[in-house]
């Protein structure tokens, strides 16, 4: 007996659902495509605007006394140690407290604990800057600050990097409490069966183990604190310009409140000034550098993952 | 629902020097047999010898793998299932499948079996369909009264009683099993190789499993594999159920059936 | 060879099964993760104290006024009704653009193009675009968006719309990747037996994996939401008005593209006035601010919870 032939489109399939597949397909692949666009516009409007801004000034003129932008002196070092000192601060402040509240609410919290410190930890990350920078401002500068140090002027590094440090704590507690609870529970077991404590067990055992998750989180922590502006901008002073300074009691200058001062300043500054333009070279440096930071950390969290 | 289809000595699907490979790996080697017509056909073998993946290979879930590829063909009523032209979509509404762990949708039992023909374009009021195929499924007296109820709310049993009749529900030619007994209790097991022989006069059953009194008790066929040394799995021998069981032809064959390995 | 009670063995073994003493490492340890979870929530108490001290007078003493007065120069007459407005349809804009935007991504990622080498150039920009810091996005924004509606010679470019897509563009990477995740924890088997019943892919992603992925990419889109309405940073880039500004009586459309400012900024803006009747100011408005926030936060997290599953 001859097979009987099948009718030439059996396994066709029906060609209005083929041809609703291939519009979805193409819409969703234009939408994944936006993003590659944005990244795109960024690079090419910070590298355009950079350019420009490194043609119109002498390069002498970035590296000078201080960042008075207005007056033609972009000391970018001024900037730089700026952001350094207050990401210092911040990070004194945020790490420790990040990772030992991490620690305890991975190895130490009962569920009913737990269920109390998470939500403060996300009431935390909730709170939007500004409102931050208003507390460095009208509390922890005159209440906390200038009552240890006498020399604290209004505005300081110190205050505005504290605030910053408070800001990125549930930063650092969730990347390090991800990283901790990562690690596989046989561990500890195994440490707990040899008549270790909890302590010697989460100090020896646990948290080496996820060395590399909490090592993201601080590197992610730094980049948010170099990348944060709104505390900056109200607390630390600086508007209009900044003479370069390593001392956090007095005001200084980031990039990114650099940036924020700018655009705010009372004259419109605007067009093809040199100042203008400085706004998107201080971009391009900052992007470049949290880039850089930000891809560091993320080879560190594909490390913890792979490792389990 | 159709009544049922005329026997045929034709095979209804015959792979031809079938391998299956994902990337670069090559899984399984050189597969040729005429499934018949209205048997059940057993796929048996040591784990990881590529029977699920060839199973998977016949209604082309493995194009859902990235990186998965197939050569050779596989005839389907003179029609190559993997040439161009055809749409896996299809191919799938025709040779449906039963997996391992019961996955009934987040639905109503009604859905669940409506589900099928609906989205591929039927119609209407799907209640005969729904009935007709709980009873082919022999699930239609235990759910009768609680259609509306969730497919997750029924036990293990039942709920892959219920993915037959999903399955059942587009009316495919064949229906693939895979292991659909593994993680099911004993008794359950029994009512569905029950289930399965009365399934075989109406549709073509492929089924793998790693029970080989279930091969021997409830198949009319058998295709044994092994792996080879290129960790590439290989047909090492096929034929009718009784005959692979007692009196095989390969040495390796006796070896897996009498439990000296595997 | 008699089977002696070894008395001073065991006792030794009583001993130090007992354990008596305090472990000071312990001690030490416990008061330290102590100490951090204190000072993590006296900092957010105090800052909310704070806050309340110096914002609910305004209220108390001017009431609902506050909340429908334009911005002035007089403290004792300005008040959020412009900066709420502005807040109003940055969050519009920014659902209308980065919502669908981002959930088609996550569908792309995750549904049509898992594995392929273009989805992995796709998510790799996005975990980098997630990193980069707002003030830049307002750099886009001021660059691109901004520059868009000058170059159109609409008003000089700086309005509520060039700001709110301006933010949409901000938060889209978390919409993304929230997404990506809530479709990521719906079970394969889910879809397996979806195909194996031969529906297409995109019957399977809407009438399958979409519904079961809903709570958590609902989650995801509160949260953008509630980000989006506090940022400031690329605001005043994009073109915010900090100081006072009137509308002049223009239409919708002529308000959508005129001078416009948010919430967040207007708090920047009188946080930095030296008198203390505008700090209070600038308190009451981060009262509002904050009730927006913790609305929204606690309604993700309410869904969140409510409609989390084991599978």
């Amino acid at each position: 007996m001859s097979v009987t032939p099948a009718a030439p489109s059996l396994l066709g399939g029906d060609p209005a659902r083929r041809r609703k597949e291939r519009l979805v397909s193409r819409i969703l692949v234009s939408a994944a495509m936006v993003s590659i666009v944005i990244s795109l516009f960024i690079v090419l409007a910070l590298l355009f605007e950079a350019f420009a801004f490194l043609q119109q000034i002498d390069l002498s003129d970035l590296f000078g006394m201080g960042w008075f932008p207005r007056r033609g002196q972009f000391d970018i070092l001024t900037l730089f140690i700026g952001s350094v000192i207050i990401t210092i601060i911040a990070m004194l402040v945020a790490g420790p407290i990040g990772l030992l509240s991490a620690i305890y609410l991975s190895e130490y919290a009962s569920p009913r604990t737990r269920s109390v410190i998470k939500p403060v930890l996300e009431i935390l990350a909730s709170i939007p800057s500004v409102v931050l920078g208003f507390f460095a401002l009208t509390f922890i500068n005159p209440q906390i600050v200038q009552r240890l140090f006498s020399g604290a002027t209004v505005f300081n590094m110190l205050a505005a990097g504290l605030g910053v440090g408070v800001l990125i704590i549930p930063l650092i507690a969730s990347i390090s409490e991800d990283a901790l609870r990562a690690v596989p529970r046989s561990l500890r077991e195994a440490s707990y069966g040899l008549g270790a404590r909890k302590v010697t067990t989460t100090l020896r055992v646990v948290v080496p183990a996820a060395v590399s998750g909490i090592v993201a989180a601080f590197i992610i922590g730094i980049s948010r604190g170099i990348g944060e502006t709104m505390v900056v901008a109200i607390a630390a002073g600086g508007t209009g310009g900044s003479l370069r300074t390593f001392n956090p009691l007095g005001p200084g200058q980031t990039f990114t409140g650099a940036i924020a001062s700018l655009a705010t300043g009372s004259d419109q500054v605007q067009g093809g000034q040199a100042a203008y333009l400085s706004l998107f070279f201080l971009g391009l440096l900052l992007f470049i550098l949290t880039l850089s930071l930000n891809v560091i950390g993320d080879i560190f969290v594909r490390h913890t993952r792979q490792r389990y | 629902m159709a009544d049922l289809p005329p026997t045929t000595d034709e095979p209804i699907i015959r792979l031809e020097d079938v391998s299956l490979f994902y990337s670069s790996f090559r899984a399984v080697r050189n597969i040729s047999y005429p499934f018949r017509t209205n048997a059940i056909t057993a796929l048996i073998g040591p784990s990881g010898c590529g029977k699920s993946t060839l199973l998977r290979s016949i209604n082309r879930m493995n194009d859902l793998v990235p990186g998965a590829y197939a050569e050779g063909r596989m005839l389907y009523h003179g029609e190559d299932l993997y040439g161009p032209g055809v749409d896996a979509v299809e191919v799938r509404r025709r040779i449906g499948m039963v997996f391992q762990k019961p996955n009934p949708f987040p639905k109503s039992i009604f859905d669940n079996v409506a589900f099928g023909p609906r989205v591929n374009g039927v119609k209407g009021d799907m209640a005969d369909i729904v009935e007709a195929s709980l009873r082919r499924a022999s699930l239609w007296d235990d759910v009768k009264d609680k259609l509306k109820q969730s497919g997750m709310a029924l036990s293990g049993g039942q709920q892959q009683r219920l993915c037959i009749a999903r399955a059942i529900a587009t009316e495919p030619e064949i229906i693939l099993m895979d292991e659909p007994c593994s993680a099911l209790d004993p008794r359950s097991t029994l009512l569905i190789e029950e289930l399965m022989l009365e399934l075989k006069q109406r549709y073509t059953i492929i089924i793998v499993t790693h029970n080989m009194q279930q091969a021997a008790r409830a198949s009319d066929e058998t295709v044994f594999l092994t792996m080879g040394d290129d960790r590439a799995g290989y047909m090492v021998e096929a034929g009718v159920t009784s005959e692979l069981f007692t009196n095989p032809k390969s040495q390796l064959t006796e070896d897996y059936v009498s439990g000296r390995f595997g | 060879m008699s089977i002696e009670t070894p008395t001073v063995a065991s006792g030794a073994v009583h001993r130090s099964l007992k354990r008596t003493g305090p472990h000071w490492p312990s001690l030490i340890f416990q008061g330290l993760l102590a100490f951090s979870l204190l000072f993590t929530l006296l900092a957010l108490l105090f800052l909310l104290v704070d806050v309340l001290n110096r914002g609910l007078p305004v209220f108390t003493e001017r009431g609902m006024d506050f909340l429908t007065s334009p911005l002035s120069s007089d403290p004792t007459k300005a008040g959020v009704s412009q900066a709420l407005w502005g807040t109003f349809w940055i969050g519009v804009i920014t659902a209308v653009v980065a919502f669908p935007l981002g959930v088609a991504t996550a569908i792309y990622l995750e549904e049509y193009a898992a594995g392929s080498r273009l989805t992995r150039i796709v998510d790799v920009n996005i975990r980098n675009l997630a990193g980069v810091p707002s003030i830049v996005y307002g750099l886009l924004g001021l660059a691109v968006f901004v520059g868009v509606f000058k170059a159109l010679n609409i008003g000089n470019g700086r309005n509520v719309i060039a700001g709110g897509v301006t933010v949409a563009v901000l938060v889209l990477p978390i919409v993304i990747i929230t997404a990506a995740e809530a479709l990521r924890a719906v079970p394969i088997a889910i879809r397996e037996a979806g195909y194996g019943v031969g529906a297409s892919r995109w019957q399977v992603t809407r009438q399958l994996v979409l519904p079961a992925a809903f709570p958590g990419i609902l989650t995801g889109i509160v949260l953008s939401l509630s980000r989006a309405l506090g940022e400031a940073a690329p605001l005043i880039l994009a073109g915010a008005v900090l100081g006072s500004y009137s509308s002049g009586g223009a239409d919708l459309v002529g308000q959508l593209v005129g001078p416009y400012t948010a919430l967040p900024i207007v708090v920047y803006r009188w946080t930095t006035l030296p008198q203390e009747e505008f700090r209070q100011l600038a308190a009451a408005g981060m009262i509002v601010l904050l009730v927006i926030t913790f609305i929204a936060n606690g309604l993700a997290i309410y869904l969140r919870n409510k409609y989390s599953r084991s599978w």
